[in-house]
């Protein structure tokens, strides 16, 4: 079986703990106003890879994991070839590798499943709170990642929650305490990151013809980050890696997330 | 013939021998822990670094070069006592009688002096001219036997930088044999010495090395001369740190007042000042405070010094360099980590005095080092970009554990082996005076063998490596001699007396060649076999330029196709090198190393068939060209990685930088990122790496506003300059490399 990625990259600090070797899934079915790899949205294009491959090339860079590194699948969207996904995943674990998932949760099905077996930890994109705003953002609704989300908690898999704040979206504190509230509902969340809109992709929409929805926002003040980030309680900024998962988890608020509508 | 001054020591073979390894290894102490023990800078180093700011200042403001004593010649006595600010130092010593003031020393080369001193608006003294009238120097003994050849291939720039009107430096004294065995006791020995080979059969190089004895006996009575200036007597042994520390650093000065060569590096003596330390502690002598407040004062005299350099000079060595080189860390032979209190202190001095290129603080990991002082040493890097990283794994076998490093990567046994260095041949040039059978279209100069031009439509990958292989035989023999004679001469009219009395009397020697280009020749080979490349002619049927049609792999991308022609190509040359004896038996090493010579290297060489047009600049050292990495920067890294120690035994040099987003979002990631990304790097074999965190846009605005970043530190490649002092050509060449940015 062949999957179709977009590019990869040796070096990978941001998308899961250590230093990691990220393959670049090539396909997505969503259409977010602020993604910066609209290069990778058709599904038909990248080049053709068989897991084996992938694996040994990641392989050449096993030195430089660590103790915490791997390799991580971002994308695109890797849902979209969950089995190939998988099928890598596994492999990666047979040479002992850790693995990552980097994804916008917007499909589960059996294949999801199947590799989801295989992840170490999942880096779930959760682009706004209300369904509003996902439905004029990004081409899906709020609880396709909420359902993914409630899943991952059944299976007591380590997630990483994470952000693009966007100026005039996702900014303001409320919207920022509600993704707390979401995060800290789900214990199986032990990091919440936010991450700056940023507009280094404009020049691959200019290459590609295509008009890029936000390209009139600025990017986050690095001020309101800081304040943005200093709502994010101890426990969810990643500060200690060991004892998040006998950290008690704030049940009191696990109501608050059904009135996000998932 | 035990010293009271050893009480407390334990005592083993190194009191009968002059043996510091020994000494360290029976008495150092690891230290596996963190950080948290270290002082900050006392108000009195504050004080002090406050007003040797001000120097810094006053001597940018005069345009780099504060005063100059155009009217003595440099040595050890020939100055009266230099001082900061005598009531306030520790540690005493300057090079000549004020601070920043600079001698001129001769021997090398008058005209090199003349022109030096002529650069800055000075007249170097009829005095001094006088006084070499009737001297020959080691510029003019070189040229007096050099070949019309190698003025030839000097010329037009295909061997250049070659050390014949300048001083090689590149030998480190043990400078720490002073600190253990005081002067009388390395005079005794070598009189020793001197009088076991009187009684030899004495053929010329045994008469060489007596005569040469008596030198070192003299200088050794010099540097003690010297020292009673300041009013300190160092024939015996130091008592205690604080003159562990000041008979080392007069050691030091006095090779520095004697000799100008272009690196002169100071070893290794922080684990050995570590084992006075604990004395001092443990006698009650001393606290913490007390001993960084030492380390501080040394670290700010190491800052102070300076030589002075012609512009041609600076072309090459941009930034006004000395290479203090203290290699700090390493692994020992028997598993303990040579890491001890002492490293930590003396990388503490880039807090406690703030960042700085010198001393050139050179790390020797081995997967093997604690891992607190895996960690401090990324902190650090992270925080002011003044380390490099040698990889201890690989050199540690061939010169043991207490080697160090001359320069930027060139690794020898401290006190055991001496280094003959000789700069670097230009294969990107090479390349192209063989494609034109013998003619280079630059300086438009016939050399080499001559044969026809490669007339061809497109270029054939075997004919040209055939060819190649050709001219490269011909260089390797050609660059052979020419050093025979630089060194030569160099022992004849400028020999290192004050370094080499720090040596053993029967030292290794190894030869240093090195090469520059190696990325823009592994590319357009690269570009022969796998894309097509058709030359273009001038009028005169010379190749001039290069058409190349088609894709091919670059090196920097972690593809064999491209890395192993890199790799080969180290191997070939070091592999036609060793054809050639060499003089005093030198071992023939090589080195992928440019300093800042890779902006001159690229402006003397004509357009590539990789792609790089004419005049443009090479990439420093080992790296891959400018902006050609697409896969990251592991790819860059494992590229660099497969070129062998083996075949550069004087080091490979990569210079990385990457922006502080690319390596992790809170300081803490990035400070583990940086230790997984050293490890992966040197368990992979790599030789060296220069690790720069920062921005483009910081280098940018210093560039536009140099006033503004004083005291912005860069590593380039094997050193590291302010970013202010180096030309306007260098700045922009360090702005164009590839920074690893975030994804």
């Amino acid at each position: 079986m062949n999957g179709r990625f977009h590019s990869f990259q040796s070096l990978g600090t941001l998308d899961g703990p250590g230093v990691r070797f990220v393959a670049f899934a090539q396909g997505c079915p969503l259409r977010c106003g602020c993604c910066h790899n609209p290069d990778t949205w058709d599904p038909a294009g990248g080049k053709e890879w068989t897991a084996e491959a992938i694996l040994q090339k990641a392989l050449r860079f096993r030195e430089y994991f660590g103790e915490e590194g791997g390799l991580t699948i971002s994308g695109g969207e890797p849902l979209m070839q969950a089995e190939f996904c998988a099928e890598l995943f596994r492999l990666c674990h047979e040479a002992g590798l850790n693995t990552c998932l980097d994804t916008s949760g917007c499909i589960l099905n059996d294949d999801v499943e199947a590799l989801l077996v295989e992840t170490d930890r999942v880096l779930l994109d959760i682009k706004y709170v209300t369904e509003e705003k996902y439905r004029a953002h990004v081409g899906c609704g709020l609880a396709a990642p909420m359902r993914f989300l409630a899943r991952l908690d059944e299976l007591g898999k380590p997630t990483t929650l994470r952000q693009v704040t966007i100026p005039g979206l996702n900014d303001d504190e409320e919207s920022v305490r509600e993704l707390i509230r979401i995060a800290e509902a789900h214990p199986c969340v032990d990091k919440l990151e936010l991450l700056p809109f940023r507009k280094v992709c404009q020049v691959k929409y200019d290459d590609m013809g295509l008009p890029f929805p936000f390209a009139d926002i600025p990017s986050p003040e690095s001020t309101v980050m800081t304040s943005l980030r200093a709502l994010i309680p101890t426990h969810l900024n990643g500060e200690s890696e060991s004892g998040v998962k006998g950290r008690a988890v704030h049940c009191e608020l696990s109501s608050g997330k059904k009135k996000t509508g998932c | 013939m035990e010293s009271r001054n050893w009480d407390g020591f334990i005592k083993g073979e190194w009191t009968d021998t002059i043996d510091v390894r020994g000494f360290i290894q029976l008495n150092y102490k690891e230290y596996t822990g963190d950080d948290s023990f270290l002082a900050e800078a006392t108000p009195r180093t504050k004080a002090l670094m406050k007003k040797v700011e001000g120097l810094f200042a006053l001597e940018r403001q005069f345009g780099g070069v504060l005063d100059v004593d155009t009217s003595t010649v440099s040595s050890l006595t020939s100055y009266s006592p230099g001082y900061v600010d005598k009531d306030n130092e520790l540690i005493f010593g300057l090079q000549t009688n004020r601070p920043l003031k600079r001698g001129v020393n001769p021997f090398g080369g008058m005209r090199m002096a003349k022109q030096a001193c002529e650069a800055y608006g000075y007249k170097l003294s009829d005095k001094v001219q006088e006084e070499f009238r009737f001297r020959t120097t080691h510029n003019e003994g070189v040229f007096r036997a050099y070949t019309d050849e190698m003025r030839a291939a000097r010329k037009c720039h295909v061997i250049t930088g070659l050390p014949d009107a300048y001083g090689r430096g590149r030998i480190i004294g043990d400078y720490r044999r002073v600190a253990l065995y005081g002067v009388d006791r390395l005079v005794e020995e070598k009189k020793k010495d001197k009088a076991a080979i009187g009684v030899m059969d004495l053929d010329a190089e045994k008469v060489r090395l007596t005569e040469e004895l008596f030198q070192q006996i003299a200088f050794l009575g010099f540097m003690k001369e010297m020292a009673a200036m300041y009013g300190f007597d160092i024939s015996k042994p130091a008592a205690n740190l604080k003159e562990a520390i000041q008979w080392t650093y007069f050691a030091y000065l006095a090779s520095i007042k004697e000799q100008n060569g272009a690196a002169m590096s100071l070893g290794r003596v922080a684990t050995f000042f570590d084992i006075y330390a604990e004395r001092d502690l443990e006698r009650g002598d001393i606290d913490e405070a007390g001993i960084q407040e030492l380390f501080d004062d040394f670290v700010i005299k190491l800052r102070l010094a300076r030589h002075l350099r012609t512009p041609e000079y600076n072309e090459l060595f941009g930034g006004d360099p000395m290479w203090i080189t203290e290699a700090v860390g390493g692994m020992g032979e028997d598993g303990r980590t040579l890491v001890s209190k002492s490293s930590f202190r003396i990388l503490n001095t880039l807090y406690t005095l703030g960042s700085s290129p010198e001393p050139n603080l050179t790390v020797l990991w081995s997967n093997q080092l604690p891992m607190p002082f895996k960690r401090f040493c990324a902190k650090v890097s992270v925080d002011t970009d003044s380390i490099q990283y040698e990889n201890d794994d690989v050199m540690r076998p061939l010169y043991g554990d207490d080697y160090a490093i001359a320069c930027c990567v060139s690794a020898m046994r401290v006190g055991k082996q001496m280094q003959f260095f000789g700069a670097r041949c230009n294969l990107g040039k090479l390349l192209l005076i063989a494609l034109n059978g013998g003619y280079d279209t630059t300086s438009k100069m016939h050399i080499g063998p001559q044969m026809d031009v490669m007339n061809v439509e497109k270029l054939d990958f075997d004919a040209v490596m055939e060819r190649y292989q050709i001219y490269l035989e011909w260089l390797c023999h050609l660059y052979v001699n020419t050093m025979n004679v630089i060194h030569y001469m160099h022992d004849k009219y400028a020999y290192e007396k004050t370094q080499m009395a720090l040596h053993d009397t029967s030292v290794e020697r190894l030869m240093a060649f090195g090469i520059a280009g190696l990325s823009v020749v592994a590319d357009s080979l690269s570009a022969i076999k796998h894309a097509n490349v058709k030359p273009l002619r001038d009028d005169y049927g010379f190749i001039v330029d290069f058409k190349t049609e088609g894709d091919f792999p670059k090196f920097g991308n972690d593809d064999d196709r491209v890395d192993l022609i890199a790799k080969d190509m180290a191997h070939r040359v070091i592999t036609e090198l060793r054809k050639t004896p060499t003089y005093r038996n030198a071992i023939h090493t090589l080195s992928v190393l440019t300093i800042t010579s890779n902006v001159m290297y690229g402006k003397n060489t004509g357009a590539t068939p990789d792609g790089r047009k004419a005049g443009e600049a090479y990439a420093p050292g080992a790296n891959p060209m400018h902006n050609r990495e697409e896969n990251g920067a592991l790819a860059s890294l494992n590229s660099v990685a497969k070129i062998s120690y083996d075949d550069c035994r004087d080091g490979i040099s990569n210079t990385f930088s990457i922006t502080p987003e690319a390596l992790g979002r809170e300081e803490g990631e990035r400070v583990g990122n940086l230790v997984a990304i050293l490890d992966g790097y040197f368990a992979k074999k790599a030789h060296h790496i220069n690790v720069n965190v920062l921005n483009r846009e910081t280098l940018m605005k210093a560039y536009e506003d140099p006033e503004a970043y004083p005291n912005l530190t860069i590593r380039v490649s094997g050193y590291a300059v302010n970013f202010h002092k180096l030309s306007r050509e260098q700045q922009k060449e360090v702005i164009s490399r590839t920074f690893h940015e975030a994804v």
